[in-house]
């Protein structure tokens, strides 16, 4: 026994060694130049959907820089999230390295940490090392103003997105952002288009004060507060599918009435889905509870197609192309803001097309 | 009311679940006397001395200090009115500075500064002859030093009433005297001292008066010059006086003829340097040294609780390896370890569980005994041992020392041993539980058991081994046996003359 | 009533008397808001089985994870003296490990179940292992040893799936987390009750019970008794590692997803309250699954109950709290002592004496 668990002990400690290299590498500053041939592979089929979302706004700049690639290579420092922070920051990730590919000329550098001043080091180093633009996604609002005035007397422009940071207006080019609250009001319009007799609502929210949970609880408090909609609860899970399959069932066993699920994200909308079916209650179109969700996962806008949810919100990660048609049009924005455009799907008139080209995931 | 009354403790009762540890005691202390508090174990002193102190409330009672009555509901309380103790065991903090246990928690002046506590600390050290620093870490001292320091820390708290509970078992004859000087000068200045020990020449070296507790009850209080030793004796044990006689008079054991069953050469630990030795079946041996001679250590290499070092061990004539304790078990080896509380007893759990613990251990981890057969068991040995406990259930470590003592020697007499170390199996318990231990060693030894006897008391190993190892400096310096076995033979030769 | 009040605190019942208190105080208190709380109901779900429904069957259901991680954390703790704070995120690794397993290929047969599931197993122990040996053998204090794989895990549940919240869908694994079709109670239910037959079973048939407790209140004498320590502990955290795994697949088959950074988050707080609600000493030693099962049992009923009463999930955790202070603060050994003292007193001072006599007697 004594020999077994010596020999699983040295086993575990080189296990833990070789875990602890891997950990070391994913957060160490890489090129894409450096990077291996099956992200390429991934590169690819992601700049197609990037390319596609980016139509609405700017196909014809899209279709030009594909075409001819700039003599000089643009060089491009990222400051992001890890992929490993939600599967919205993974399509993310993924995006932005297929948009900024040596096919589209540029080099990229990316630097992912939860952490901001981890972050912001990393922007101190890119600057150093001379890119030529920064694109930054910040764990915190705070604490860039030092580093954003370094990178702009060094001539770096500044491209913030996804998250905005409290600094003056001056100091970067231009911000691409998901509006959530725009977000809940799209979704919000859908469901009073359904034009139901009452509206019965069991509201699952995300972790509070989140951007996304603030946003999308908005539009329908509003609703709650001038009467049209009637609260049956409002309860928060945290994101967690577990718990609001639990704030479900509780509704359930208290015997209210309820004829609409409106769930802050596409998991926990998967979590109040399956309490309904443990309790043999119908769902999505033609049944007796709308469900409706976010963020457009594969899986769920299959559930969707598939008639068992009603709606699922779109939560917009490609911000890539739309900064490199601004850096390859060399023209100021009108605005410092631009709001990313976002869609909502509706059971009945989502394509397969749509899954592909907006789905997040697998 | 007597005038130079210090303390005086009227109806005392206490009650733990299922025992009456106390029942209606008195006890009065003067100034500038050294009380003997005898009793054997479970007789209430450590009870009596726990209420003193505040660690246990008591059930009825009242305490006056200097006439005047207080109320004892803290170690705290008990220290702001000058009572100040030194338990059996050790309750300083070793990872701490011998200076930083001696000044810890005294008082409220947190500022003090660390240069002045330990320039105090160096002075009272230098002042009581303990050797030690006083930036010294206390679990590098040896016990007795850890244990003087604990005197040393009480002695300095301007304390009334000094309790010393059994402050001399972990003490050499120098160290004892040591503390009788420090004993007598405290006395002489006013302080009155309760003295619980079993070592009876010591009461009547040092001691004033004694009162005598047995079974919770007070027996009675005497003045130590008019108390004859033999009824002191014949006070805490009642009828069990004439078995002692009895017993001292009985032959001396020998196994000249019988095979030898252990044998060990140049065998070496991590704690102990190589040494010979053998022991044949029925035979008991004892090893006797001063503290920190060895004795200890060689006979855990024996049972391989240190990291084996070297050496070639045979059992019955053949070659085995013994390098961890579950190896000597499957051998037939077994060990009562020195340190009851540390290695021996499993506190929490029940008298039936910690019996039946090194058989289960050696049947193995998917034999499990069963609950009825570990019951048949613990109720064979509760009785055949007399195990005073409220149940077999009972968790072992509400039992008295004397009590747990024997329920770890029936953990052992239940593996059927070939061969039974027993390391101090009498220190801290009662005249009667020795006396039973003494009988029960020979026992064994007539059933051709193999027995190696430790204790510092050398009449106690006179009286039941048959050949003595002594031990000096980690190395054995000599081997004595028939008509050497004597007091005055065996201090000679721990002490170094011509062995 | 009185009296069995009383042999409930003193004895008799010994450490599940705070549990079942619990519990009874929460029956109680829910029938007096809601007589009809406790209301189980049949219906048909929508796979057209019949099924038990109510707050009572989500109470069970629902500390169903809770329940198994709780068993394992006790033997742990017991062995230890020390808690395995990793458990919500190695079983995040376990059942990305378990979903991997059922995405490849095709179809998703019973037996890729079962090997989804064995590996689940394997994977989750040498996580326990390695657990168990940076505490056994490094004798790293236990809660520092899994602070690593606590922060890790996560992580490394993300690298095996990848960032997105992959799902499953099959009748087997709705089999697992909802319904057996044609078993009214819901399969994690009978899960737990399998579990724990299962550690019943382990304890009649080999020492772990002794060998645990003796480790754990006198790792020193253990050794002298010749209990290799080193592997008690470490088996006590591979066994863990199975509950995790267990308890993984169970959080994973609920819904047929995993989602690497919710899955079973927190738990390993309340699996630690629960294993000290159970009554067990979270320094080590004696211990009592049942305890903590039922413990567990407690905290979701506690959650369950607050769900029912509409308060905001946000406040739900301080609400909690403040159940668990109390009940804990009841369970100390000081509350108990001063509580007997004040029984005692409220009886007068005669019958202590009498039980003074009895006692001598």
């Amino acid at each position: 026994m004594k020999k077994f668990s010596k020999i699983l002990s040295v086993a575990l400690a080189s296990a833990m060694i070789i875990g602890l290299c891997a950990c070391g590498s994913s957060t160490a500053p890489t090129t894409a130049a450096d990077s291996s041939s099956d992200t390429a592979a991934v590169a690819d089929t992601a700049t197609d959907t990037a390319t596609d979302t980016a139509a609405d706004t700017a196909a014809d700049t899209a279709a030009d820089t594909a075409a001819a690639p700039a003599g000089d290579v643009i060089k491009v420092g990222v400051v992001n999230n890890p992929p490993s922070e939600s599967g919205y920051r993974e399509a993310n990730v993924k995006d932005m390295e297929a948009v900024f590919s040596a096919d589209n000329g540029y080099e990229l550098k990316t630097y992912y940490s939860l952490k901001n001043d981890e972050q912001l080091q990393a922007a101190q180093g890119f600057i150093t090392e001379g890119v030529d633009y920064l694109l930054i996604s910040a764990a915190e609002t705070t604490g860039w103003d030092e580093v954003l005035k370094k990178a702009q007397e060094a001539g770096i422009k500044v491209y913030l997105f996804d998250r905005m940071i409290d600094v003056d207006e001056s100091l970067y080019e231009a911000a691409v952002v998901s509006d959530m609250a725009k977000e809940g009001e799209t979704a919000v319009n859908w469901l009073l288009s359904q034009n139901l007799d009452t509206y019965n609502v069991i509201h699952i929210q995300g972790a509070m004060g989140s951007d996304a949970q603030i946003g999308r609880t908005g539009a329908l408090d509003e609703q709650f507060a001038s009467g049209k909609m009637n609260k049956v609860v409002q309860q928060t899970a945290t994101w967690d599918e577990a718990e609001a399959k639990k704030i479900v069932e509780s509704v359930i066993n208290s015997g209210e009435s309820f004829n609409v699920i409106y769930a802050e994200n596409d998991g926990m909308a998967k979590g109040a889905v399956a309490a309904l079916d443990d309790a043999g209650i119908t769902h999505g179109v033609d049944g007796d509870v709308i469900v409706m969700g976010f963020d457009c996962n594969k899986w769920a806008l299959r559930e969707l197609k598939a008639g068992a949810w009603n709606y699922d919100g779109q939560c917009s990660p490609f911000q890539a192309q739309i900064i490199s048609d601004l850096i390859k049009s060399g023209s100021a924005p009108s605005s410092k803001k631009i709001i990313n455009e976002e869609k909502g799907f509706d059971a009945t008139t989502i394509t397969d097309a749509d899954i592909d080209t907006y789905g997040l995931g697998e | 009311m007597q005038e130079d009354c210090l303390l005086e403790l009227r109806g005392i009762d206490k009650l733990f679940p299922g025992v009456l540890a106390l029942d209606n005691v008195d006890f009065t202390l003067r100034k500038g006397e050294i009380h003997a508090l005898m009793g054997e174990n479970g007789a209430g002193k450590s009870t009596l001395i726990k209420i003193l102190t505040g660690v246990y409330p008591m059930d009825a009672g009242s305490v006056k200090v200097e006439g005047k009555p207080v109320h004892i509901n803290s170690p705290q309380d008990a220290q702001n009115n000058g009572i100040s103790t030194v338990y059996q065991e050790i309750t300083l903090c070793p990872n701490l500075t011998v200076a930083e246990n001696m000044f810890i928690g005294r008082d409220n002046r947190h500022w003090v500064k660390q240069k002045d506590y330990e320039k105090r600390a160096e002075e009272i050290l230098q002042n009581l002859q303990i050797p030690a620093r006083a930036r010294q870490q206390l679990g590098n001292c040896s016990l007795a030093v850890q244990q003087m320091v604990a005197i040393a820390r009480a002695v300095d708290m301007n304390c009334k009433v000094l309790i010393l509970d059994e402050p001399t078992s972990s003490l050499d004859d120098k160290e004892v005297q040591m503390l009788f000087t420090m004993m007598r000068d405290l006395k002489s200045r006013g302080v009155g001292i309760i003295f619980v020990t079993h070592f009876l020449e010591q009461v009547y070296e040092v001691s004033d008066r004694i009162t005598v507790l047995r079974n919770g009850e007070l027996v009675g209080e005497y003045l130590t010059e008019e108390l004859p030793q033999v009824q002191l004796v014949a006070k805490m044990m009642g009828k069990e006086l004439e078995e002692l006689n009895e017993l001292s008079d009985s032959e001396e054991h020998t196994a000249s003829d019988k095979e030898v069953f252990y044998e060990a050469e140049g065998l070496s630990s991590s704690e102990a340097l190589p040494f010979n030795f053998s022991i044949k079946k029925g035979e008991v041996n004892g090893f006797t040294g001063l503290l920190g001679s060895g004795r200890s250590e060689s006979v855990r290499a024996i049972f391989g609780a240190d990291k084996v070092g070297g050496g070639t061990v045979k059992i019955k004539g053949k070659n085995v390896r013994i390098n961890k304790p579950i190896d000597a078990m499957k051998n037939g080896i077994g060990y009562l370890a020195e340190d009851r509380k540390r290695d021996g007893i499993i506190a929490d759990l029940s008298v039936r569980e910690n019996i039946i613990l090194a058989l289960q251990v050696m049947n193995g981890f998917f034999k499990p005994i069963s609950r009825s057969e570990s019951e048949a068991f613990a109720d064979e040995y509760i009785k055949a041992l007399k195990i005073k406990t409220a149940s077999r259930e009972t968790p072992v470590g509400s039992l008295s020392g004397g009590n747990q003592q024997k329920v770890i020697l029936a953990r052992w007499l239940l593996t059927h041993p070939d061969y039974l170390i027993l390391d101090e199996p009498t220190r801290g318990i009662d005249v009667g539980t020795k006396l039973e231990i003494q009988k029960l060693v020979l026992k064994l030894a007539e059933e051709d058991v193999s027995v190696t006897f430790i204790s510092s008391e050398i009449e106690e190993m006179l009286r039941t081994c048959s050949r003595l190892i002594v031990m000096r400096d980690r190395h054995i310096v000599g081997e004595l046996k028939g008509s050497d076995l004597n007091q005055a033979k065996v201090m000679k030769t721990i002490a170094g003359g011509e062995a | 009533m009185n009296n069995m009040f009383k042999k409930l605190i003193k004895g008799g019942m010994g450490q599940l008397a705070i549990p079942l208190i619990a519990i009874a105080l929460l029956v109680i208190f829910n029938l007096i808001r809601d007589p009809g709380f406790f209301f189980v109901g049949i219906s048909h779900n929508n796979d057209g089985n019949i099924v038990l429904q109510g707050n009572l069957i989500s109470i069970i259901n629902g500390a169903s994870e809770l329940a198994v991680l709780a068993m394992g954390m006790t033997l742990v703790t017991a062995a230890c003296g020390g808690q395995d704070i990793s458990v919500g995120a190695a079983a995040a690794i376990a059942g990305s490990v378990l979903v991997k397993t059922l995405k490849s290929g095709p179809q998703i047969t019973g037996g890729k179940v079962l090997l989804a599931f064995i590996l689940a197993c394997i994977v989750a122990m040498i996580f326990g292992s390695f657990n168990g040996t940076l505490v056994a053998v490094f004798k790293i204090q236990p809660m520092i040893a899994t602070l690593i794989l606590y922060t890790c895990g996560r992580s490394i549940a993300y690298w095996i799936n990848g960032g997105a919240t992959p799902t499953v869908s099959s009748p087997i694994i709705s089999a697992i987390g909802s319904f057996i079709p044609g078993i009214p109670v819901p399969t994690p239910v009978l899960i737990v009750i399998l579990m724990a037959i299962i550690f019943k079973l382990i304890f009649r048939f080999t020492s772990l019970e002794l060998f645990t407790q003796s480790v754990g209140i006198n790792g020193s004498a253990a050794r002298l008794n010749g209990i290799n320590s080193t592997f008690i502990k470490l088996l006590s955290f591979i066994i863990l590692g199975v509950c995790v795994a267990v308890a993984g697949t169970i959080g994973v088959s609920r819904l047929g997803l995993i989602n690497h950074e919710t899955l079973l988050l927190d738990i390993e707080m309340d699996a630690i309250l629960a294993v000290a609600i159970g009554g067990n000493s979270l320094g080590g030693g004696k211990f009592k699954i049942s305890g903590s099962i039922i413990g567990a049992y407690v905290i979701q009923m506690l959650t369950i109950t607050l769900y029912a009463m509409k308060v905001s999930s946000t406040d739900v955790k301080a609400y909690k709290a403040l159940v668990i202070i109390l009940l804990v603060v009841i369970g100390s050994p000081v509350f108990k002592d001063r509580f007997n003292k004040f029984v005692n007193r409220m009886r007068g001072d005669k019958k202590g004496i009498s039980e003074k006599g009895a006692a001598k007697a």
